[in-house]
């Protein structure tokens, strides 16, 4: 008598924060339930806390000086091998989008192609910025003068829903040389924290780019009052809440802006500062 | 033997002040209503009365550079724009004399820097910037950019006319007409040069100055006609700024405060150094937010820099601000004044040494000696606060790193400066100090076509230079606050 072949049980993915590398719990054990479209359960990801914020500020704080001093070279191939390990696994992607999101599966599989693209061309900035932001500058003295583009430190992004613009606002902010803290929003957190370990994989130092699960309206108010946190993108805020978010900014005059969608070097330098040097100049 | 200097003061009749002043609204200066005295800090004597603005004198301003901007500004070419501020940099160079004597009056700075270094640069910044107005297209910020509207611009009293032109001559470049509050204390330079623009003959509006004081500014800051702040004054005032234009569409740049450290490596020039710190903080009586209030000895040298800086110090000549030969003039005002005195007794009394040359000051007017502080450690008040004034602290350091950890180790970010005869050590410190303008082997230099301005709490944006056109240019993908 031949037994029926058992449906195999396919083994489900625990959804964590990733910080410093690494894939913690939140450290408040709070999670929160992502549905499919039809209702079906999907998974539990952390809702991280204020103290999940703050180990991932000190994370990127310490990742700061080694990724900004880490040469343009250097951060371009590594920016570019993130897009070749999003490449090898972009069907992933583009089902967990569809899943979870209220695009179409052929919506989902051009953003991830996207994504991709996306990753390789701010790569290509890496080396480039300076030269298109940069300055000698002809002073009426004997000196040299010119002014060069540094990363702010450490920035924080307030993601919006989309995958894509999420992928966009993180490259733009460690192109140059920024660590950065990326809150995520609702279900974004399952392809987001898939994301983290396409990351894990690329070559990338620890605390570059750190990301937390859950509430927007919790997370993001306690990023803007941070002192060791100097920029935030807040693109992913609803228009009615960046009021109080600049307001709570202005305590360490936070860099804060917000951009329109789609990629741009405008996006890279709002998040760097121009440094001048002046240099006399004799024999 | 000693060589005693005769008095050298410069002629004051080259100037002719009203005793009473209103505000420069649409082309034409109309009374104000209620006034305050405005003085000469050296003597105390009263100068003028100056017209403190309200609501609706910011009102009629805004009102008035609005209408400017839609009938006539927004509607000039770049050229034309261009042929109005070469203009005013030849009539501001005709009449620099009469500026200098004024500043130097109103202000307390000697006549020797406004003769020599404020109002030569006003003139340069728009010299500079008028060059600009019709070449915006290849300022990197994409094609045919575009001004914001009216801008609101609020400056301070420590380079009254200079800090003027580094806010109208960019803005009037890239298109945009302003409403300008000169600082309480120093308005006279801002009225003057009102009759510049009258003798330019820039259309009416373009530039508005409204006086006042910090209810002035608020109401400028809080008005919905501006669509752009520019403000350049102290991290308080700047982050209050920040907050109340939170929840508008309104931009803004801040140029705030600092405590610039001047690192001096043991490999430095010795005199060329001293030379140098004296300047960066006893330049201005120190009332400069990027002087360099830090000095950081490397331990090896300390003691004769120190030693040789005494000995420089003591040749400073403090006294009449309109004397030729004067190096430190005036303390702008008595409110000044208390918050020097009170930061130097924490100094004392937090255990610093302080060290002052003797000095006849007069009893009439605002007066501090060139002071410093040695045995300052980070903790100290007087190592993380701005004092703006002619007091230095002292700190000493072993390895380079730890001359850069104590460099960065405050809220501010505005000014560093290196002093060593070693090419990578320099361009290594500078690539590791968080300022925004670094000076190597000097300090306290300025141009038009150097950006300036600070990282972290020293503020937001740049002046001047390609950089500093962004500050009045809309960019292409930022959005809205709201």
């Amino acid at each position: 008598m031949a037994t029926k072949k058992q449906a195999r049980v396919d083994v489900k993915k625990t959804y964590k924060l990733f910080i410093n590398g690494a894939f913690p719990r939140s450290e408040s054990g709070r999670v929160f339930e992502v549905t499919a479209k039809n209702g079906a359960f999907i998974a539990n990801p952390a809702l991280a806390s204020r103290k999940d914020l703050r180990d991932a500020v000190t994370a990127a704080r310490a990742a700061q000086t080694g990724w900004s001093k880490a040469t343009a070279y250097n951060r371009g191939q590594i920016l570019y091998r993130i897009a070749e390990m999003l490449e090898g696994r972009a069907e992933q992607f583009e089902s967990e989008i569809a899943l979870t999101s209220q695009i179409t599966a052929l919506k989902a599989q051009s953003q991830v192609l996207d994504a991709i693209d996306r990753w390789v061309w701010y790569a290509g900035w890496s080396d480039k910025l300076q030269a298109v932001s940069g300055a000698t500058n002809p002073v009426a003295g004997p000196f040299f003068n010119f002014s060069i583009s540094e990363p702010q430190g450490v920035v924080a992004i307030a993601s919006s829903v989309s995958f894509i613009d999420f992928i966009d606002a993180i490259a733009a902010a460690v192109v140059s040389g920024n660590t950065t803290v990326v809150l995520v929003p609702g279900s974004l957190a399952v392809p987001a924290m898939s994301f983290a370990e396409v990351l894990a994989t690329s070559d990338l130092p620890a605390g570059v780019i750190n990301i937390l699960t859950g509430s927007l309206d919790e997370l993001a108010p306690w990023a803007a009052s941070h002192m060791d946190i100097d920029g935030f993108d807040i693109t992913g805020i609803d228009k009615k809440k960046r009021g109080a978010l600049k307001e709570a900014g202005a305590e360490n005059l936070k860099r804060i802006h917000a951009f329109s969608k789609g990629q741009s070097p405008t996006k890279i330098l709002a998040f760097m500062e121009s440094k001048t040097v002046w240099h006399s100049v004799g024999v | 033997m000693t060589f005693e200097y005769a008095p050298a003061p410069e002629s004051r009749a080259i100037v002719s002040i009203k005793p009473k002043y209103g505000h420069f609204i649409n082309g034409s200066f109309v009374a104000g209503k209620k006034h305050f005295p405005t003085i000469n800090p050296a003597t105390e004597e009263i100068l003028s009365h100056i017209a403190l603005g309200g609501v609706s004198d910011v009102d009629k301003a805004v009102a008035a550079a609005q209408k400017a901007y839609t009938k006539t500004w927004s509607k000039l070419s770049g050229k034309e724009r261009g042929k109005y501020l070469y203009r005013i940099a030849r009539i501001l160079q005709e009449r620099a004399r009469e500026f200098a004597v004024l500043e130097t009056l109103d202000n307390g700075k000697p006549i020797r820097e406004t003769r020599d270094i404020d109002i030569p640069l006003v003139a340069a910044h728009f010299f500079y910037h008028a060059g600009w107005a019709d070449k915006l297209d290849y300022a990197g910020l994409g094609h045919s950019p575009q001004p914001y509207g009216v801008a609101g611009q609020i400056i301070p009293w420590n380079f009254p006319l200079l800090m003027l032109a580094w806010k109208v001559a960019p803005a009037l470049a890239t298109g945009n007409t302003v409403v300008l509050k000169p600082a309480e204390t120093t308005s006279l330079t801002a009225l003057l040069f009102a009759e510049v623009c009258q003798q330019a003959e820039l259309p009416d509006g373009v530039v508005n100055i409204v006086t006042g004081d910090g209810s002035t500014g608020a109401a400028i800051v809080n008005h919905p006609g501006i669509h752009k702040i520019a403000f350049t004054g102290s991290t308080d005032v700047g982050k209050k700024i920040a907050r109340a234009i939170a929840s508008t569409d309104k931009k803004a740049t801040l140029e705030l405060g600092g405590k610039g450290a001047n690192i001096v490596f043991d490999d430095a020039p010795v005199d060329e150094a001293v030379e140098g710190i004296v300047n960066g903080i006893f330049f201005n009586q120190g009332h400069v937010c990027c002087a360099g209030s830090r000095l950081i000895l490397q331990e090896s040298i300390a003691d004769e820099v120190i030693e040789k800086l005494k000995v420089r110090m003591s040749k400073i000549r403090v006294g009449d601000p309109l004397d030729k030969n004067t190096d430190l003039g005036a303390i702008n005002s008595k409110e000044q004044l208390v918050k020097i005195k009170e930061l130097s007794a924490i100094g004392d009394a937090e255990g610093a040494q302080r060290w002052s040359p003797k000095c006849n000051l007069s009893d009439k007017g605002f007066w501090f000696a060139p002071t410093i502080f040695t045995g300052v450690t980070q903790a100290h008040r007087i190592a993380q606060e701005e004092i703006f004034g002619p007091v230095l602290s002292v700190l000493t350091f072993r390895t380079p790193q730890e001359a850069i950890d104590k460099a960065n180790n405050t809220p501010f970010g505005l000014s560093a400066g290196i002093w060593s005869e070693k090419g990578s050590r320099i361009f290594w410190a500078s690539q590791h100090l968080k300022a925004g303008v670094i000076w190597a082997n000097t300090f306290n230099k300025f141009d038009p076509a150097s950006p300036f301005g600070g990282y972290k709490e020293s503020g937001w944006g740049r002046e001047g230079g390609k950089h500093g056109l962004a500050a009045y240019l809309k960019t292409g993908k930022e959005t809205g606050a709201k």
